[in-house]
């Protein structure tokens, strides 16, 4: 861990908060792209069903 | 070559971009982790901003970003108006979410590097503010595309508000250039190697560039597919109450 001196809070709640952000949107995505791939499997595999 | 507007068929615009998806995510993950890394622990502090400094690779390419996500977000609303190709406008909506939290990230890591060295978390500088006002369009876009019902009202709405909301983004870009007044300085990185901030900030900051660009490349794809799909589902529940009814 660098020495960061009288700044270490500045510099690490900007490394902190930036990366939850990040990994928040990326999460979000992948969950919201999952979720609605399966929901449009159920319904194409429905429509097929019922013909 | 196969022409530009192929990708307007939405089977090919997924098929085409979850194939390099992997790759794309993979290379966005190594420039992150390698940039952030780099300038971190490797980068030695400014000889007047200190340890700060390292707030840089952070806050110029969330920055660059949420200025260029607008304009992509322009181009491809300009493409929806003029050729009323869907994924084009998809990907707008896809893209805006990516964009405010690159806004929150450069207000925010620009806010906490400002304290030390402006002496303030905030001033009505022309780039502060023009950003801040960029923040609020991207919300206002996000919140009119969820507001209405209807996929092509939405998308020509949301285009005329990004269309507006463009001059905010060029604004928060030249600010530092049409006026002279404010607290922010121009731009750290530049083509011109003169102007440039010294090499030793300047590389790992260009592996973080790359790193955020491709961040964007990726999330944008997953995002795009994901808005392709529910438009899709929308439709064939549409189709179905109609046959219901």
């Amino acid at each position: 861990m660098p020495d960061l001196g009288k700044y270490a809070l500045e510099v690490l709640s900007a490394y902190g908060v930036s990366l939850v952000l990040i990994v928040g949107i990326v999460l979000l995505s992948v969950a919201r792209s999952r979720r609605v791939r399966a929901e449009l499997e159920a319904v194409e595999a429905r429509r097929q069903r019922n013909g | 070559m196969a022409s530009l507007w192929e990708y307007a068929n939405p089977l090919k615009f997924m098929r085409t971009t979850e194939r390099i998806l992997p790759a794309v995510s993979a290379l966005a993950a190594l420039c992150l982790v390698g940039g952030l890394v780099w300038g971190f622990f490797f980068t030695p502090d400014d000889f007047r901003q200190g340890s700060t400094v390292k707030i840089f690779y952070i806050h110029v390419p969330s920055a660059m970003m949420a200025v260029n996500i607008w304009v992509m977000m322009l181009v491809t609303s300009l493409v929806w108006i003029i050729r009323r190709h869907h994924v084009s406008a998809l990907a707008a909506r896809a893209a805006a979410p990516i964009g405010a939290v690159m806004t929150v990230i450069a207000l925010f890591t620009g806010a906490v590097w400002g304290q030390p060295m402006w002496g303030t978390w905030w001033a009505w500088d022309p780039r502060l503010t023009s950003f801040l006002i960029l923040f609020l369009f991207y919300l206002g876009y996000i919140a009119l595309w969820a507001a209405i019902e209807d996929d092509d009202t939405a998308a020509d709405l949301t285009s005329v508000l990004c269309l507006v909301g463009s001059v905010f983004a060029l604004l928060s870009r030249y600010a530092v250039n049409f006026w002279n007044q404010g607290l922010h300085q121009g731009a750290s990185l530049s083509l011109d190697k003169e102007e440039n901030v010294a090499d030793v900030f300047w590389y790992p900051a260009l592996v973080c560039i790359a790193g955020f660009i491709l961040l964007f490349v990726a999330l944008v794809i997953v995002r795009t597919n994901t808005e392709i799909r529910a438009r899709r589902m929308r439709a064939l529940l549409a189709r179905e109450r109609g046959a219901d009814a």
